[in-house]
């Protein structure tokens, strides 16, 4: 027998963002000695000035939860009514059970679905195409996106090439039933010939394999800094700008550009390959958080509704893009002034 | 039409003064991109990126890295080249 029932549909929009930054901040000066590199340098390359470390204690799951309780309660809701958990990391330090049903006991709600994506630093974005897609189908109807990293853990502080860049924080939004369409298509894909760009690695099984050899070293991420950046800022450009067109707007009529926060290299010259008038404001997180990865996003629109309230309920085009290589862009309508 | 040695270092020469801002003068055959012309390894990209626009021509990026001076990078695109 056929099953029996009426597909129907609603809009979905994000209701809130929550940030969390660790509280020890870090200048360029901390680090250049081991790296033989200079503050001027690091900021020419990266425009980065200082970042936020977790500090040994504080886990990826300590900053989810603070992150994903600010976002809650500024959604007006109370934990309980979070009915799915998506948990976008590259930095949980278990292959199972996932981030997300650890975080789900923190807050006090272990019956939500739960689950976690591996989507480097294109994972929010990611975690919103679906949550999007989760509301829409009415599977769900408030759903937890949450971007956390604790990259300090696999960042190799020798490494003249990532010791700068990577850092920890966590970003949520929480995204539910809405009256309007608040979020546009998603535009994504893989580049995945250039997966080798960006690398975490040895396995859990090289270590299985090579018992007591230990020059493997500890599983840390590497890239190919110019690989990353050719792709990053000339494929990248035209995915955003197809994300933009598919929301049915253009460089003049979008409010704010909130790129994953990888360089701020990389964002001038998207900004730039994309026309952006001065009338959009552009996320430059960057300088003072570092690259987040899966949080950099949440995090930058956090920050940005902090310094232009003005924007609260306005567009704004993510687009998130690493590791894999893969990328989601999509336009959304800034969460509203908060509730709470 | 194959490309020329002159005309490659012309557009090289236009490439990177837009890139780097630097006085064209400054640019010739044998000035190393990041010592001598303050073109550091993520304006290569941009150089590289411009000149294949330019001279229709691939430049992998295992040949961006061997590409210290001016010199090297428009042999390449001559020995390339359409």
């Amino acid at each position: 027998m056929a099953l029996n029932f009426t597909p129907s549909t609603q809009n979905a929009r994000i209701l809130s963002v929550g940030a969390y930054r660790p509280p020890r901040v870090v200048p360029n000066s901390e680090l250049v000695d081991r790296i033989e590199s200079s503050d001027e340098w690091i900021q020419q390359r990266t425009g980065i000035q200082t970042r936020h470390i977790a500090a040994a204690d504080e886990s990826l799951i300590d900053m989810a939860t603070k992150a994903a309780e600010v976002a809650i309660a500024r959604a007006g809701l109370k934990a309980e009514q979070i009915d799915a958990v998506i948990f976008a990391t590259i930095s949980y330090p278990y292959q199972a059970p996932s981030a997300a049903t650890e975080l789900l006991i923190r807050l006090g709600n272990t019956k939500a679905a739960a689950f976690d994506i591996s989507a480097a630093c294109a994972g929010f974005c990611y975690g919103v195409a679906l949550a999007n897609d989760m509301v829409q189908a009415k599977t769900s109807n408030y759903v937890l996106v949450i971007g956390g990293e604790k990259l300090s853990d696999f960042t190799d502080p020798d490494d003249r090439a990532t010791a700068f860049i990577f850092a920890d924080g966590a970003g949520a939004v929480v995204i539910g039933p809405s009256q309007d369409v608040g979020i546009g298509p998603t535009i994504w894909g893989a580049n995945a010939e250039t997966r080798d760009a960006i690398l975490l690695e040895p396995s859990y099984l090289d270590y299985k394999k090579n018992p007591g050899k230990t020059d493997l070293g500890w599983p840390n991420i590497s890239q190919q800094g110019q690989t990353v950046f050719r792709w990053a800022v000339y494929e990248i450009a035209p995915i955003a700008l197809r994300a933009l067109e598919a929301a049915g707007l253009t460089p003049d009529t979008l409010a704010a550009f909130i790129p994953h926060q990888a360089n701020e290299r990389i964002i001038d010259s998207l900004a730039k390959s994309m026309k952006l008038p001065d009338t959009v404001a552009i996320a430059r997180d960057i300088r003072t958080t570092g690259n987040t990865s899966a949080a950099s996003i949440p995090l930058a629109m956090d920050a940005l509704l902090k310094e232009h309230p003005e924007l609260h309920g306005k567009s704004a085009l993510l687009v998130g893009f690493g590791a894999g290589l893969v990328y989601a862009g999509q336009v959304v309508e800034l969460p509203p002034v908060p509730k709470k | 039409m194959a490309l020329t040695q002159d005309a490659v270092l012309a557009g090289i020469k236009e490439i990177v003064v837009e890139v780097a801002g630097i006085d064209a003068n400054l640019i010739a055959m044998d000035k190393k991109f990041s010592d001598d012309l303050d073109v550091d390894s993520l304006s290569m990209v941009e150089v590289v990126v411009a000149a294949e626009e330019k001279f229709g021509v691939k430049i992998p990026d295992e040949e961006v890295t061997k590409m210290a001076t001016v010199g090297d990078a428009v042999n390449y695109i001559v020995a390339n080249g359409k």
